[in-house]
């Protein structure tokens, strides 16, 4: 409990709260059809060095929240705070300046880097850009990166990107990403599209630049696995909104939200023939322009009552830091795994 | 033993390169037994789907194809076009990983079905369209009479997917080949996927191939599992000889795959056990082992000479001089 004591003395590196964001949407012809709330009433902390996770199906708004995140479109209301500068009121330059200590890390590495440019103007582009040093300086910080990034600057430096495989590629989005020393790095399915064994290198990537750099991260992937290896905390979102926040041990030891279970249940695991006995979730999330009254979530809930129908859960604390937003939730579970998880030695 | 629906033999593939040869397929064999369901994981480029879409008849001309893959007795290596086509959604169909590209964005669902159905068996236009809405109904698509009439953009991912099998199921093959085709998806839409195409196997009595990098899938889902690197089989073995309790890996580069993903059970920030470099350029094979530049127990053996795939104990072949004891890495 020392280290959250320690945690609270400190200020958060980065603070939401109450981001909307939302986008019309239009039939064809041009006709206003609808607004979707992508991003939904949602506020949480990072706090410095600290990761957290966010998982959750394609079209819950994990992506859009991190792009309102980065102004980039600037979200519709709510504020975020990122050392200690409100962004949404930042405009122009003061912008760009925030800016340089928050970058971003894409799925698709090739579609990031310019196939024209060499890796060395690639990963110097952001040093030009808010001039850090002279030519030399700058010649000597792109070796250190690549270095960094477990490439070697004599063999990788003059390539192109289409001479690199996907693994290369995405270090050398990672080494331009950190270029500048970033506070905050946000990883959009950063390793989604690399082959298990090269993800692993990446991740490993990410945590020595976490360890050496203090780096924190916001880490979006779909996968749950994943995101438990790298993160502190991790949320789950579903239709823009949190429906559950926590310690990332917590949250996949004791899931509290249905959807967690559900999420869980369907990792394919590497027991011969598990995939046959969980029970699969129902259905698909329902359109976000008309999201479900209530919890979003009771359409496709085992648990669901008139009482999710009529009114909204508000997130709610049930163990340390661990914020759930659910009228029924799994706590007899919850309950029952703290019970064997204290009686079994270790 | 029962006659395999599916008899691979000795399959090889090359390409032409730059008047090099490149061979993506070396000398692969396998059963697919009828009703069962068969897992072929590999990363990129270790030559999985190469080797189906040889016996699917979907490479380019010029390609170099050797070998025998015989579909319930009929060899389907050498077949002319037309004759492939005969078994080409009748006994044999496909289902890729890109459902968006896969499907004609500007062709509502039901005609793309209908036209599948009526490529291969004679039916009139309205016996062709119940056909479809049917099959709709058989991949659990919501409301199907409704669904008929729409574009493939008003669809979700998992939804496209299911049309998707719809298409491939039109004549009821035999066997199902599924490439990477819930790659794309969501774990919770993988879920459906996968458990949707166990249950039609089930009800159909189809045998399914499918093809993924994801051992966990293959453990989960899998009878019989075939690991391949750089064009090679390096082990096989029913699922449950792998995985789980009593299950023991014996190949190193398996060992490797599943040690690198990701398990929920792993503490947060610990260090996952990587394998450096890359699989080798397939113009310019090491003479040993090819996975031995990246293996940690490569000895001068392994370098040497290459270890050929033989049965070590009842139904698990692997290919390697210094195996893993007992599934452990040491």
């Amino acid at each position: 409990m020392s280290t959250e004591s320690v945690a609270e003395q400190k200020r958060p590196l980065l603070s939401v709260r109450d981001l909307v964001q939302e986008f019309v949407v239009r039939e064809g012809g041009g006709t206003r059809a609808g607004v979707v709330q992508a991003v939904s009433s949602v506020s949480f902390d990072i706090m410095p060095g600290e990761t957290l996770g966010i998982v959750g199906e394609t079209g819950s708004g994990k992506s859009t929240l991190a792009r309102a995140i980065l102004q980039s479109p600037r979200p519709k209301s709510g504020t975020v705070s990122f050392r200690g500068s409100e962004l949404t009121r930042l405009r122009g330059r003061q912008l760009l300046a925030a800016r340089q200590h928050m970058q971003f890390v894409f799925q698709d590495p090739f579609g990031s880097l310019d196939p024209k440019w060499k890796v060395r103007s690639i990963i110097e582009e952001p040093l030009i850009a808010y001039s850090a040093g002279d030519r030399q300086a700058r010649r000597n910080r792109v070796d250190e990166l690549l270095d960094l990034v477990g490439l070697d600057p004599a063999r990788y430096a003059r390539r192109h990107p289409r001479e690199l495989s996907g693994g290369q590629a995405q270090r050398i989005a990672i080494a331009r990403a950190v270029a500048l020393e970033p506070d905050l790095l946000i990883c959009d399915e950063a390793v989604s599209s690399l082959d298990v064994l090269i993800q692993a290198q990446v991740l490993n990537l990410f945590e020595k630049l976490r360890r050496e750099l203090g780096l924190s991260y916001l880490f979006i992937a779909h996968d749950l696995a994943l995101v438990k290896q790298v993160s502190d905390r991790v949320g789950v979102m579903y239709l823009g909104k949190f429906c559950e926040l926590g310690p990332g041990e917590s949250v996949y030891q004791r899931p509290l939200h249905p959807y967690t279970r559900a999420l869980l249940d369907s990792i394919p695991s590497t027991e011969p023939g598990a995939g046959r006995a969980t029970t699969t979730l129902r259905g698909e999330p329902p359109s976000p322009v008309n999201p479900p009254s209530g919890c979003r979530f009771r359409t496709r809930c085992p648990r669901a009552a008139d009482r999710c129908a009529e009114e909204v859960p508000e997130p709610r604390e049930l163990f340390p830091g661990h914020v759930v937003a659910c009228h029924f939730p799994l706590t007899e579970a919850a309950e029952a795994a703290t019970v064997t998880a204290a009686s079994t030695p270790g | 033993m029962s006659e395999a629906l599916l008899a691979v033999e000795d399959l090889r593939v090359a390409f032409a390169v730059g008047g090099r040869e490149v061979r993506a397929v070396d000398g692969v064999s396998y059963h697919v037994e009828p009703g069962k369901t068969l897992a072929i994981i590999g990363e990129s480029g270790s030559g999985k789907t190469v080797g189906c879409r040889a016996i699917m008849g979907l490479l380019p001309a010029g390609t170099m194809i050797s070998g025998s893959a015989r579909l319930r007795g009929s060899e389907l290596i050498g077949l002319s076009d037309v004759q492939l086509r005969k078994h080409r959604g009748s006994d044999l169909a496909m289902v890729f990983q890109d459902p968006a590209r896969s499907l004609n964005p500007t062709m509502r669902i039901g005609s793309q079905i209908t036209e599948a159905i009526r490529t291969h068996r004679k039916m009139s236009r309205s016996q062709a369209r119940d056909e479809a809405v049917e099959l709709l109904r058989l991949v659990r698509i919501p409301a199907p009479d409704r669904r008929y009439h729409e574009y493939p953009h008003q669809l979700s991912g998992g939804m496209r997917q299911r049309v998707m099998i719809a298409i491939a199921l039109a004549c009821r093959p035999k066997l199902l080949i599924a490439d990477e085709a819930t790659t794309a998806l969501d774990v919770t839409t993988q879920a459906q996927i996968m458990e949707l195409m166990l249950e039609l196997q089930a009800e159909l009595g189809m045998s399914l191939l499918f093809i993924s990098h994801d051992l966990g899938l293959a453990a989960s889902y899998a009878d019989e599992v075939v690991v391949m690197y750089a064009g090679k089989i390096v082990e096989q073995a029913p699922a449950g000889k792998l995985f789980g309790t009593g299950g023991t890996v014996r190949m190193r580069y398996t060992r490797a795959l599943l040690d690198a993903i990701p398990h929920i059970e792993r503490a947060a920030h610990t260090e996952l056990p990587v394998v450096t470099g890359r699989p080798p350029d397939p113009t310019a094979m090491p003479p040993g082992c090819s996975f031995a530049p990246r293996c940690g127990h490569a000895a001068d053996d392994c370098l040497a000479k290459a270890p050929a795939l033989a049965e070590h104990s009842p139904g698990h072949s692997w290919a390697c001089w210094h195996p893993c004891e007992n599934g452990v890495a040491q």
